[in-house]
């Protein structure tokens, strides 16, 4: 891939909480339009990446440069560039209102128009159409992660940040966020970065995947080659379903 | 029971004449409770909302003195209200001293740590994740706090509720710093003091009803206030 085409550049990123170090990593390129995938055991560091890359922290070593530009725990981005990233998390936080006054939040806190018939349209393609003017807390699982993601696409990011969106849900809700993810990326070239323990949902999803662990990558790799080819011990053995430590 | 009964005749008696000693009462309670109610929110909900959503060395001291504040005796705020505009105090220059002013502070005093606590833990009581999720969609601090006194404005309501039952029933702080002056400064309660002590139970009983109708009238028109409802309802 070009160069001109990297989203995310992050040089020696470093995260402590309470004395611990909780992510280190040395360089990690996100291209323009792909979805990279984050894969490790619990406690690797995968959804504090994602807070860094959402800009809801900074790290406390290192620089992260973001669409050409640099940051760092000194220089945090402004307002406008940090509503070009969003994150959807695994469990929905929706607010109280109805689904459609939620998916329309992001646009008037940046005090956009809402456009109601988009919003329409993208009901119909989560399957939530019938639900348009239902309180979002009395929603199931599948039905809030849904319009939470619909929440965070309605703005059109440049950057989408998914963390374990789909760990909770059963297989058909799995399947209408995936294809909605697809469809998106195809029209949209967002960029996607993915926390997920489903192997799996990364060999669907992913262009390129990363194995986190203690904070820091053990192996990235195009799809193909991470999950046929692994070259570290610990990815063979993460892939094998095997315990790491 | 025959008391209670003249009582209450003698409330709807002193209310359909409009009594003119008795509409003044009632005007001075809801004037002086409406206004120290009006400023308690004004400081209590963005304080409590301050407090329910930041993190901060220290923060466990304010909380500690709110707590207190919340539990604090009446009569006390008023002493030390009466002692701040008495005319050795340092506000005695403004002669505030029994008039409304001086009971609206104290009773603005009595209300908002009351408001700011209940706005607190209302705050509080909103999940986390809704807080960084509506960062993570790009909402300002003000836009989330805004968000966050919206999730939980059935306990900013009661919060507001607590505040009006504290001032609209004391009468300690007001007797003191009001001096329950006939036409000025007499509300309510020191009225129901008044007449007690001067054995018109009959008028005492009528003004505790009127108290209690303005109190119930005033709690359940907040509790139908369209949009109030929160996750419980």
């Amino acid at each position: 891939m070009i160069k001109n085409n990297i989203v995310y550049m992050l040089n020696n990123i470093s995260k402590i909480y309470e004395g611990r170090d909780v992510l280190s990593i040395n360089q990690l390129s996100i291209q323009k339009g792909e979805i990279f995938c984050l894969v490790g055991p619990s406690g690797a560091g995968k959804s504090t990446l994602l807070r860094l890359l959402n800009f809801l922290e900074a790290p406390d070593q290192g620089e992260i440069k973001f669409l050409d530009q640099v940051y760092s725990q000194s220089k945090q981005p402004s307002l406008d560039i940090k509503r070009k990233v969003t994150t959807v998390f695994q469990r929905p936080a929706l607010m109280t209102s109805s689904v459609v006054k939620n998916i329309a939040y992001p646009l008037k806190i940046r005090g956009e128009e809402v456009d109601y018939d988009q919003i329409d349209q993208l009901l119909i393609k989560l399957g939530l159409e019938d639900l348009k003017d239902q309180r979002a807390d009395k929603l199931s699982g599948g039905e809030a992660q849904r319009v939470s993601l619909a929440r965070a696409l309605i703005f059109k990011p440049e950057v989408l940040l998914l963390d374990e969106p789909t760990s909770n849900l059963d297989p058909a809700n799995i399947k209408i966020i995936e294809d909605i993810i697809i469809d998106y990326i195809k029209t949209n070239k967002t960029t996607i970065v993915m926390v997920t323990h489903n192997l799996f949902q990364a060999k669907r999803l992913a262009d390129r995947v990363g194995l986190l662990h203690d904070g820091s990558f053990i192996e990235v790799k195009e799809k193909e080659g991470f999950f046929n080819n692994p070259e570290q011990e610990l990815t063979k053995d993460y892939l094998a379903g095997r315990l790491i430590c | 029971m025959d008391l209670l009964i003249e009582g209450l005749q003698e409330a709807i008696s002193l209310l359909i004449t409009f009594d003119p000693r008795v509409i003044n009462i009632i005007l001075t309670s809801l004037q002086v409770t409406g206004t120290a109610l009006f400023f308690a929110a004004l400081i209590g909900i963005p304080l409590g909302a301050f407090l329910g959503l930041s993190d901060f060395p220290g923060k466990s001291i304010i909380e500690a003195v709110l707590y207190t504040g919340m539990g604090f005796p009446p009569v006390a705020i008023g002493l030390l209200v009466f002692i701040t505009f008495s005319s050795a105090g340092p506000f005695g220059f403004l002669n505030w001293l029994f008039t409304t002013r001086a009971m609206i502070i104290a009773q603005i005093i009595i209300s908002f740590p009351l408001v700011a606590g209940f706005t607190m833990t209302a705050v509080n009581s909103v999940d986390s994740n809704l807080l960084l999720q509506l960062k993570a969609l790009g909402a300002t601090k003000r836009q989330v706090v805004l968000a966050i006194l919206k999730e939980s404005r059935l306990g900013v309501l009661v919060s507001v509720i607590a505040g009006f039952g504290a001032i609209i029933s004391e009468v300690g702080a007001v007797m003191m710093v009001g001096g329950n002056i006939e036409r000025s400064t007499r509300v309510l309660t020191t009225a129901i003091v008044l007449e007690t002590r001067k054995g018109n139970f009959g008028l005492a009983i009528s003004f505790g009803i009127i108290l209690l109708t303005i109190t119930f009238v005033v709690n359940f028109c907040m509790s139908i206030l369209p949009g109030r409802g929160g996750r419980n309802d």
